[in-house]
């Protein structure tokens, strides 16, 4: 599986490169660089209410592309709103549902949170009045479900991470949905990790609204997902206005389209949907049990070959229970920094630093941050074996 | 072999250094991206650095930096040593290296933008401290 994926995306074929910096932006497939570049040869135009030859082509493909988001979502398309990206998705799920929000309010979010899923909260507490409460992560950095009690009747909102950009650490969505749902809040929860991993069902989950990026599911950049429940999206107001959005407009007031359109306003990233569209269509025909087990044992070979390093503290799970091929490191006496430099100039394509999550960073003592390599479908052990073997060298240089 | 890291680099980030006890100015700068971070004291005499002691928690590129300015800014007037974030930068940048020792193995990080940060953050972090004289 992994050698027919990597053979259609056109970056891997360069000698010696070993990309595993996924988590930040993954690599796309040739025929997704394609749809995208044929949707502007063929049909560039702006959407809705144009009546010329491209116009409608345009309204097809967007309409189609929305369609196709739906079916990896095991959704309805109508539940499927196109943002300029994971970050605006939840920016935007933020912003609608803390309209409803004020003092005496509690929004509950984890101690594991991107930026993306935990500024948006505490700029709109100052804003709004409403608590902000975390939700504290173990000494592995998985979600400490122990005490939920923060639930409660105050509570409004839970928003969580379904996977940790940092530690791989699936967090258990079910399990915060009967919470969520018990106190009668709604739960927000990024997908930004766990997409790229499979096709997810949201609905099934529990969650309320979903949220993920293009770039880091082999689609381009600048397009994500707010997925929402019918009837939770027919609630929330929108909170960016312009073009494409409104029913009515007259002195008397305004009306506002239905659900997904309300929240698009202006010229959404057709093209970008269109190729996103290509792949998750392209995802959807994988077969994603065999590229999660092949996922888990390149993640095996990872951390078994960590272990052997001296001076190597794994950040997160050091077992494969529930977890996404996201493994982040540190070493004594390294910085992340010069441990991703040293490796870069080997071939190894990683990231260091405090990945958006300084929350995170401070709950498991991580001053300088920590090394991350996330995996992809089409990585292989070369992959792993050149990391390793990098990290060994880059020890050497830096010691 | 690394280009960046070579052993001058490495010499200097290893060098340690102390907070000042009473000092005339302090600062402290971070880089949020990776979590470097310079507190750093200065002490002053006739409008010129006396001393210049740091606590720096970072990269290797940061270590070696602030040790530079530690080692370097002492005697200068502080106009001058103000003056060296922006003159590191530039040189960083393409440009003329600033009259100042110990600088030139700085000169690899050249090519990699996402790099100078680290270098400059002790000179930017010493221009902080400098500006209530």
């Amino acid at each position: 599986m992994t050698q027919s994926i990597r053979s259609i995306i056109p970056v891997l074929a360069r000698a010696g490169f070993h990309y595993l910096d996924n988590a930040a932006m993954a690599q796309t497939p040739g025929l997704v660089v394609e749809a995208v570049a044929s949707h502007d040869r063929t049909a560039r135009a702006n959407i809705r209410r144009g009546v010329h030859e491209m116009a409608r082509r345009a309204d097809a493909a967007y309409d189609a592309a929305r369609q196709s988001v739906a079916a990896f979502l095991s959704a309805q398309a109508d539940e499927v709103v196109f943002t300029g990206g994971c970050t605006l998705a939840l920016n935007l799920a933020a912003a609608a549902l803390a309209e409803g929000l004020g003092p005496g309010d509690r929004v509950v979010v984890s101690a594991a949170e991107h930026h993306s899923n935990l500024l948006p909260w505490l700029m709109l507490a100052k804003r709004k009045g409403f608590a902000v409460a975390v939700l504290p992560v173990g000494p592995d950095g998985r979600l400490d479900l122990a005490d939920l009690s923060m639930i409660d009747g105050r509570c409004k909102v839970v928003a969580v991470t379904h996977a940790s950009n940092v530690t791989g650490a699936v967090s258990d969505i079910p399990r915060l949905a009967e919470a969520a749902h018990g106190a009668g809040a709604v739960l927000v929860v990024d997908g930004a990790q766990m997409v790229p991993h499979g096709p997810v069902d949201p609905r099934a989950l529990g969650a309320d609204l979903y949220a993920f990026a293009g770039h880091k599911a082999y689609g381009p950049t600048g397009v994500g997902v707010l997925w929402g429940r019918k009837e939770i999206l027919a609630d929330l107001p929108p909170v960016t206005w312009g073009g494409g959005m409104v029913a009515a407009l007259d002195d008397d007031g305004i009306e506002f389209l239905e659900a997904p359109h309300r929240f698009e306003a202006g010229t959404p990233p057709v093209a970008q949907a269109v190729g996103l569209a290509a792949a998750l269509d392209w995802m959807g025909r994988l077969d994603w049990a065999e590229i999660r087990a092949e996922e888990m044992e390149l993640t095996a070979r990872l951390l078994a070959g960590l272990a052997e390093i001296p001076g190597v503290r794994v950040v997160g799970p050091t077992d494969l229970a529930a977890r996404v091929p996201v493994v982040s490191f540190t070493v004594a006496g390294c910085h992340p920094h010069d441990l991703s430099h040293v490796l870069a100039e080997r071939g190894v394509a990683v990231r260091g630093g405090a990945h958006c999550a300084r929350r995170l960073m401070t709950a498991l003592g991580l001053d300088e941050g920590c090394v991350r390599a996330s995996l992809a479908p089409y990585n292989d052990r070369s992959d792993i074996d050149a990391l390793l073997a990098g990290l060994a060298e880059a020890i050497q240089v830096l010691g | 072999m690394s280009e960046l890291y070579q052993q001058a680099i490495k010499d200097l980030a290893a060098k340690g250094s102390e907070r000042l006890a009473v000092p005339d100015a302090s600062s402290t700068l971070d880089n949020p991206l990776c979590g470097d971070k310079v507190t750093l004291d200065v002490t002053t005499a006739d409008g010129r650095i006396v001393a210049l002691g740091h606590v720096t928690k970072g990269c290797l590129l940061c270590k070696a930096a602030a040790t530079v300015a530690a080692e370097q800014a002492p005697g200068l007037p502080v106009a001058q040593a103000a003056a060296l974030a922006d003159q590191v930068r530039a040189m960083l940048k393409g440009g003329d290296a600033p009259a100042l020792a110990g600088l030139e193995p700085f000169l690899a990080v050249r090519p990699h933008k996402s790099r100078h940060d680290c270098v400059l953050l002790p000179f930017k972090a010493l221009a902080k401290a400098l500006a209530s004289f």
